[in-house]
């Protein structure tokens, strides 16, 4: 059974990488999640200076996913160049998620974070609960993309994925500015909303915050409905994110068209060890359906 | 399960020190002794407490008074309602055998105290700045007590004493919280004696749940792996006793 695949020349073992933002915190951590089978790992955004996010709660569930308003806590490039040094150590390849409010940040944080092995830079243009960054500072235009995506590819020889909004009705031309500005995939998607719980004893929503992203079950069908539109509209790999937690949810989002899948509320849904059970029931329905090789149902969903 | 507050109405306050309060509430939960709760004030924020009484339905939480969060708890009145949800972490693992002592150095004394409870004959040896800070004082008897300024007991540190008391006794088990540094310590005494030993942890805690990363010590999240490890898990965790994450991610030298 083959479950390699090639992302922009990486090659992963696995099509599942852990998604930004999910235990990326450390390299401990990243070592941790290759050891349960991960593909790949993404490590938690970093922004050019510490920012201690938002107040908890920051992350709470609901019957139909998660609803996280972390707020991009995170050391700084400085410190986050130190953590994250000898990335070979780790195991499988370290993708660099980079955040700033204007271009010239995204710059400044992949230049700090240029010695570091990382295999591919992530820049999530799409995060609709942090002022400053993302949907909330216009990011997710196609002209922002643009100019975001044109700055990073001057600063930068390695891959560069952008990571797309499931909330902007124009997705795709959104990927399209960023293919023409020189991006090497896209990843797809963020958390959509922001969504509001309210706890009605307290009488007041759950989340310092108040609103946040929502992932989990609750994305799925919009991811796989963003990754089946990508597919035919940018040339480039999509990375499908959103929503995964079995081997029949991923399978179900490489048919829509994804060469990898992202994986982050899964993990409170399955453990850690979701990467491996992934795999393992990959493995199971491919041989009960007469699969070898995960890259031959890349996109058969489509006509 | 899903993880969010529920709201709960405080029912009794107890004074347990001119800087700790117990703060009690209805909770039918089942948890075991070193798990701890998130408690959420609405609009203000939410911090990690281990249970640490259970008296009939009621549970309780003893809180130091430190910062904005603490000090807003330390006001809240009898009838005044908290978010509570967990219970989470993995607690501290109970034997029977009669030999065991517990180590609390400061508030971690709380983390400990319902070890005592569910462990008859325990040697507790506890440790504070001065007398007045001394916690549980009704509650458990014959404690071997000591304290920075020689106030009461043993003057002195924790691990000072819990050498002192290894000359002529022999612990099967040892449970022990309290700053990092006295664990450390506390953890090298039982390994040179052949002693078990589990302490737990404290790291800045976000989600309790094992997503969001935050409470890393060496590839281990405290809010699910631990907070509760044991010396063989400690003995791979380079952090223990060394490095600790700040809200931010940024690790600091203890
Ligand atoms: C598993 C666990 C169990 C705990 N049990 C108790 C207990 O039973 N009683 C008790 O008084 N305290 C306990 N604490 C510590 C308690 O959570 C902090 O004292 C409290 O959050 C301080 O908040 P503050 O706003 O008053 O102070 P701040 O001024 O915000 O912080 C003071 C110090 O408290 C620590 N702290 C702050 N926020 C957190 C957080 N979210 N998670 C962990 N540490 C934090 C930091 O070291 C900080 O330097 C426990 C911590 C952990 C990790
Ligand atoms: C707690 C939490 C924190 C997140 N932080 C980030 C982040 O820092 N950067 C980012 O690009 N995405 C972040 N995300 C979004 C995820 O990477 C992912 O796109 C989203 O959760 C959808 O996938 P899922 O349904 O598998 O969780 C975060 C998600 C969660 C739940």
């Amino acid at each position: 059974m083959k479950l390699s695949v090639n992302v922009c020349n990486i090659r992963l073992s696995n099509p599942t990488i852990l998604a930004s933002g999910i235990l990326g915190t450390t390299k401990a951590l990243l070592k941790r999640v290759a050891e349960s089978g991960a593909g790949a790992v993404t490590i938690k955004s970093v922004s050019t200076e510490p920012r201690e996010g938002h107040k908890n709660p920051t992350v709470i569930t609901f019957d139909a996913g998660m609803l996280n308003a972390v707020g991009y806590s995170n050391p700084g490039v400085v410190a986050a160049a130190k953590e994250f040094a000898s990335l070979q150590d780790v195991g499988v390849p370290v993708i660099a998620s980079v955040i700033g409010t204007q271009k010239e940040d995204f710059v400044r944080v992949v230049a700090g974070l240029s010695g570091s092995e990382f295999s591919a830079i992530e820049i999530p243009l799409s995060c609709p609960h942090t002022p400053g960054f993302g949907l909330l500072a216009g990011q997710g235009t196609p002209q922002a993309t643009f100019d975001i995506t044109s700055a990073v590819r001057k600063a930068t020889e390695l891959p560069i994925f952008v990571k797309l909004s499931p909330n902007i009705p124009e997705i795709c031309a959104v990927a399209k500015a960023a293919e023409d500005a020189g991006a090497n995939a896209i990843t797809a998607v963020n958390s959509m909303g922001p969504g509001m719980i309210i706890n009605i004893e307290a009488q007041k929503p759950i989340l310092s915050f108040k609103v946040g992203g929502v992932t989990g079950d609750a994305l799925r069908p919009i991811a796989i409905r963003c990754v089946y539109d990508l597919y035919k509209a940018v040339k480039i790999p999509v990375i499908g994110v959103g929503g995964i937690s079995t081997g029949r949810h991923a399978i179900e989002m490489i048919m829509a068209g994804a060469s990898a899948v992202g994986i982050g509320t899964g993990v409170y849904y399955r453990g850690i060890e979701v990467f491996k059970r992934v795999c393992e029931e990959m493995t199971l329905w491919m041989e009960e359906n007469g699969f070898d090789d995960v890259n031959k149902i890349r996109g058969v969903a489509h006509d | 399960m899903i993880e969010q507050p529920r709201m709960v109405k405080i029912c009794d306050i107890w004074d347990e020190s001119p800087s700790v309060k117990t703060f009690f509430f209805k909770f039918d939960l089942h948890f075991d002794p070193g798990q701890f709760v998130m408690v959420w004030i609405p609009l203000l924020d939410e911090k990690p407490f281990t249970i640490s009484y259970i008296r009939n339905d009621l549970m309780g939480v003893s809180v130091l008074k430190r910062g904005m969060f603490t000090n807003a708890l330390h006001n809240k009145k009898i009838g005044d309602m908290i978010g509570i949800r967990g219970p989470y972490g993995k607690g501290f693992g109970l034997q029977t055998n009669p030999d065991f002592c517990v180590v609390g150095g400061g508030i971690g004394m709380a983390s400990l105290a319902t070890v005592v409870d569910r462990l008859n004959d325990a040697t507790i040896i506890q440790g504070a700045r001065t007398a007045s800070e001394i916690l549980y004082q009704k509650r458990f008897k014959d404690m071997n007590l000591c304290t920075d300024d020689g106030t009461t007991g043993f003057k002195g540190t924790t691990v000072d004493l819990f050498r002192k008391l290894l000359t002529r006794r022999r612990f099967q088990k040892v449970y022990a919280c309290g700053p990092e540094k006295m664990l450390y310590k506390v953890v090298e005494l039982c390994r040179n004696h052949g002693i078990e030993c589990e302490v737990s942890l404290d790291r800045y805690i976000k989600c309790g749940f094992g997503v969001c990363g935050q409470c890393d010590c060496s590839g281990q999240r405290v809010c699910v792996d631990g907070p509760v490890f044991n010396i063989k898990e400690l003995s791979k965790m380079k952090d223990f006793g060394k490095v600790t994450i700040l809200k931010t991610g940024a690790r600091v030298v203890y």
